[in-house]
């Protein structure tokens, strides 16, 4: 017996797959590069962090395969963003109204 | 899924030694990706402490960090963008080629993986240099005659986008090797969690130039 088979015969994204996800990042990219042209005000930063954002997210999951890995990959990650989003947040009160 | 590991604990028990002992070696992929991941969260922290300068540095200089912005050049950073996500793309591929057992659209996938990384190499040479020319360096006469909030944005400019490079440099060297283990066999449709595990690296390097991108080239 052979206690790989778990991780290894589990085809679960076909190249069109992560084809598709590449080119949902191009379009992404397209559509932070042109909201950048327009005058957002405050809202530049938050739009194009969030547009990073989603991208992160497909590259996470898909191409990094957190999607289809075992639960305590999922639950390891999001503790480390907890922590790393803490310290934004810790610092971020620190510097703004110093 | 702990299965894999509570089977390869339990499995010297349940099954005749002898017998499996020569079947296979001990081997644990789920924590090989474990351990990467962990890796990978120290680069996490690496690099979150220098957004976090640059966070605390935009705030305080916010004029002199658009006004310095606009000298960088967006098409480059675009293309760059581009290179690094088809990259992305073939490193994906080429994983998922291994896992199906196609030996040959593997490596294919794994140079042009190696290709990439090195025309965004190439792209960043071009564009470092230009800024050279401009007089636009870590202690150029221009910076320091210039404000001090333009001084510290080309400061982190050349930290992080630096500090990334170092990382396309080093994933480049990880890939090359994987090549020659894809080449030899060693890494096969049943034993590939090394080329996953740089691969996870491959797209770490893509994560962070995805969050570059946009706080460096698109600040108008």
């Amino acid at each position: 017996m052979n206690y790989n088979d778990t991780t290894h015969n589990e085809h679960h994204t076909g190249y069109g797959g992560y084809v598709l996800i590449w080119l949902i990042l191009m379009g992404l990219t397209g559509a932070t590069v042109a909201v950048s042209g327009i005058d957002l005000g405050d809202y530049i930063l938050f739009t194009a962090l969030l547009i990073a954002s989603i991208k992160a997210y497909y590259v996470v999951t898909v191409f990094m395969h957190v999607k289809f890995d075992a639960p305590v990959f999922k639950i390891f990650i999001l503790v480390a963003l907890f922590v790393l989003l803490s310290v934004f947040i810790l610092t971020s009160f620190d510097v703004f109204y110093r | 899924m702990n299965k894999p590991i509570a089977e390869a604990i339990e499995e010297p028990l349940s099954h005749n030694q002898e017998h499996t002992h020569e079947q296979h070696v001990h081997r644990d992929d789920t924590g090989s990706k474990m351990g990467m991941w962990l890796f990978l969260f120290t680069e996490l922290l690496l690099f979150g402490g220098l957004f976090i300068l640059y966070m605390a540095y935009r705030h305080q200089y916010n004029a002199d960090f658009h006004s310095a912005a606009k000298a960088l050049n967006m098409t480059l950073g675009t293309i760059n963008t581009m290179i690094l996500l088809l990259s992305s793309l073939t490193m994906a591929l080429s994983i998922a080629a291994i896992q199906r057992a196609k030996k040959g659209l593997s490596v294919f996938f794994l140079i042009a993986t190696l290709g990439l990384a090195a025309a965004f190499l190439v792209n960043k040479y071009f564009e470092w240099t230009a800024k050279f020319h401009h007089d636009i360096y870590p202690g150029s006469e221009t910076l320091l005659d210039g404000s001090s909030g333009k001084y510290i944005f080309y400061g982190l400019y050349y930290t992080m986008t630096g500090l990334h490079c170092l990382h396309v440099i080093v994933g480049m060297i990880v890939l090359s090797f994987m090549l020659v283990f894809v080449l030899r066999g060693s890494v096969n449709s049943d034993k590939n969690v090394q080329l996953e595990n740089s691969g996870l690296y491959w797209h770490l390097v893509d994560l962070i130039w995805i969050f570059l991108f946009p706080l460096f080239y698109l600040i108008h």
